[in-house]
């Protein structure tokens, strides 16, 4: 019979291991799951995870490393400081389009000036607008007791309806001929967030970064980081040393609603290019898992978004390729997570054998 | 604009057949928080029962069939939350999540060849004079079985936690999961099986959108009904004869919105069609002053030692 035995703290080692673990097992699902869509699975897996990197056209691909992976890591950093202090921040990709249509909106009330404060106006919009679209589920919170997860989520709905209604009317490009979106952002010298388009950098690349070194700055050696992961893993250690809930959680969801606004702007303002319809994919619901599997360490999401980061490159490669439906990898990506906390199991706990009746 | 183009007693009609997937998944996951398990993977579970349900039907040419292979399907992908929380303990808010975000590519994974086909279509109740009584026949008697079977499960749960042991067991293990276990109740046992009747009830509701209600399939179509369906538990305050209130009423607005749209009025549609997410912030903000009807061991992880 086999019994879990708690172990009095977690496994320092299986907690860094575990995330290679689930990787390596949702790699081989994911291999069986290609199998079954009738795809020759070593070729797939190849194709997603090493022709990206080491491949033929490798060159090509590496840029888009940063670029995709840039705005995962930015939410993630954000979304992990919540995460660690049970404060559940589900709604970035509202905030990733509410940072984008304010950044947008901001930088083109000025079209065509080439000032070089277009580009900074539209980063403190864009950060602005993400904060205040994640301000209102931590108000309600912090006010009326109201479930964070539901609000936030609710409000990605309301965002993508605006962002239609943005994308078809208020930001039209005048000389679109009609058709919907904005004017190129990424056209326009002033207001382009590209440093070295050649080479994926721009401005939500170093963003990202800064993110990183703030974030394990902050959780390391600030006070206010010991009072996040104080409150995630001893809620009432923490009120009796005095920190207060509300502050916290003030400050984790306008974080992170602020990371994610900014990341839609340096999205809508380089790699996307222009506010439309559909110009979010996604990032905002990835960038959980990412946070996840980069086990809410700074350095962790790092790696975790560039490997996500890779899983959508290769993704498209392999679409194009070798036919694989695109939704394969959203269900890779899924599976990943379901691996990722199901192996948190050994991490946290001891597997026992033991005979029949002991327990 | 012609508002008189709304006809009431249809618009009642088509307000049931909006709040029927609302409220199957709403009763579903009201009886997995009441044994005090929160799953957020409703709107994931939905959607594969929408496809699931879809492509049996049209395979088949039986949307029963279908119908059943939603509820197997939305119980399937329940077992695996209920393996993850229950087995390897693994955080209910984060293992709900996976349970969307998987499903929603599963989902979209098996719905590739099902796009622009009509499904079989489910015949309406006809009770010959019943059926064609003015407003009552259209409101009351001539809906898809579905539809009832979404009332009679309302009923059925109510009369479950009400009256009988095994709801009592369920209360219980939700309210007190360490006495509940004391007693000699098995807790995870418990937990399992609700959150399988959870997973088959959001499947079935699911498979009434792309069967019933819209019918057709597309690419994430739920648009976030499951969860929706979630916050109606709260504006529920987990009774069920409630949850069936706020079902109607929020497929009420929904039809509303729907037929202001149609009936052309000045506000934008993209305005019309965010209402509803909004009004649901709204009400979860006004029930969210009393939380004295939450179980008080809800979303709290279970195990013998602790």
């Amino acid at each position: 019979m086999i019994i879990l035995e708690k172990r009095p703290e977690p496994s320092r080692l299986l907690s860094i291991s575990t995330p290679v673990f689930a990787v390596i097992v949702t790699m081989i699902a994911g291999g069986l799951l290609f199998a079954a869509l009738g795809k020759n699975p070593v070729e797939a897996i190849r194709t997603i995870f090493w022709d990206p990197l080491f491949g033929e056209y490798a060159f090509y691909y590496r840029p888009q490393l940063l670029v995709k992976g840039a705005p995962l890591v930015l939410i993630a950093i954000g979304l992990s400081l919540g995460f660690r202090a049970g404060i559940w921040n589900i709604g970035a990709e509202g905030q990733y389009i509410m940072g984008a249509i304010c950044g947008a909106a901001a930088g083109l009330a000025f079209y065509p000036s080439e000032s070089i404060l277009i580009f900074p106006l539209m980063v403190i919009a864009g950060a602005l607008g993400g904060w205040a679209w994640a301000m209102i589920p931590a108000l309600l919170k912090v006010r009326f007791g109201t479930n964070e997860i539901l609000v936030s989520l609710m409000l990605v709905y309301v965002a993508e309806q605006l962002l239609a209604s943005m994308s078809l009317g208020l930001l039209k490009n005048p000389q679109g001929f009609g058709f919907p979106g904005s004017r190129n952002i990424a056209e326009w010298n002033a207001a382009n967030s590209w440093i070295a388009q050649d080479y994926g950098m721009h401005w939500g690349v170093v963003a990202a970064l800064i993110a990183v070194i703030m974030a394990y700055v902050l959780l390391n050696r600030h006070i206010l980081g010991f009072n996040i992961r104080l409150t995630g893993e001893a809620r009432r250690a923490a009120r009796f040393a005095g920190v207060n809930p509300t502050r916290l959680i003030l400050f984790c969801l306008g974080t992170s609603g602020m990371l994610a606004g900014l990341a839609g702007l340096f999205e809508v303002s380089g790699p996307s290019g222009q506010v439309s319809i559909d110009f979010n994919v996604g990032y905002g619901f990835t960038a959980i898992i990412v946070a996840f599997l980069g086990r809410l360490h700074p350095v962790g999401i790092l790696l975790a978004g560039l490997l996500m980061a890779l899983t959508y490159i290769g993704g498209d490669i392999a679409e194009s390729q070798m036919g694989l439906p695109s939704s394969a990898i959203q269900v890779f990506q899924g599976m990943l997570l379901f691996f990722l906390l199901a192996l948190d199991l050994l991490t946290n706990f001891r597997v026992k054998f033991a005979s029949k009746g002991t327990a | 604009m012609d508002l008189s183009a709304i006809n009431p007693v249809l618009l009642v009609a088509s307000l049931m057949v909006a709040a029927t997937p609302l409220l199957l998944a709403a009763i579903g996951e009201l009886v997995v928080e009441r044994s005090g398990v929160l799953n957020l993977g409703v709107e994931g579970m939905m959607i594969t029962g929408a496809i699931a349900g879809f492509a049996i039907s049209v395979e088949t040419g039986s949307p029963y069939v279908g119908i059943l292979a939603a509820a197997i399907a939305g119980a399937g992908l329940s077992f695996l939350f209920a393996f993850l929380t229950q087995f390897a303990l693994a955080n209910q808010v984060a293992s709900g999540l996976a349970l969307t975000l998987f499903g929603l590519g599963l989902s979209a994974l098996m719905g590739q060849g099902y796009v622009g086909i009509r499904p079989p279509e489910m015949a309406r109740l006809d009770i010959p004079v019943l059926s064609d009584l003015p407003v009552i026949g259209p409101i009351l008697f001539s809906h898809d079985p579905v539809l009832y079977l979404g009332l009679a499960l309302t009923a059925g749960v109510w009369g479950f936690l009400k009256f009988t042991r095994g709801g009592l067991i369920l209360r219980a293990v939700g309210e007190n999961h360490d006495a509940a276990h004391a007693l000699g109740y098995s807790v995870i046992r418990v937990r399992v099986l609700a959150i399988l009747f959870g997973g088959a009830c959001a499947g079935v509701g699911g498979a009434y959108i792309s069967l019933i209600r819209v019918p057709q399939w597309t690419e994430g179509m739920t648009a976030g009904i499951g969860w929706i369906a979630l916050a109606l538990v709260v504006f529920a305050s987990w009774k069920p004869w409630r949850a069936l209130l706020g079902a109607y009423l929020f497929g009420g607005i929904n039809v509303l919105q729907l037929n202001l749209q149609a009936a052309g009025v000045a506000i934008p549609v993209e305005y019309l069609a965010m209402s509803p997410y909004l009004i649901t912030i709204l009400v979860l903000v006004i029930m969210s002053a009393d939380k004295s009807g939450a179980p008080a061991s809800l979303g709290r992880s279970f195990h013998a030692s602790q």
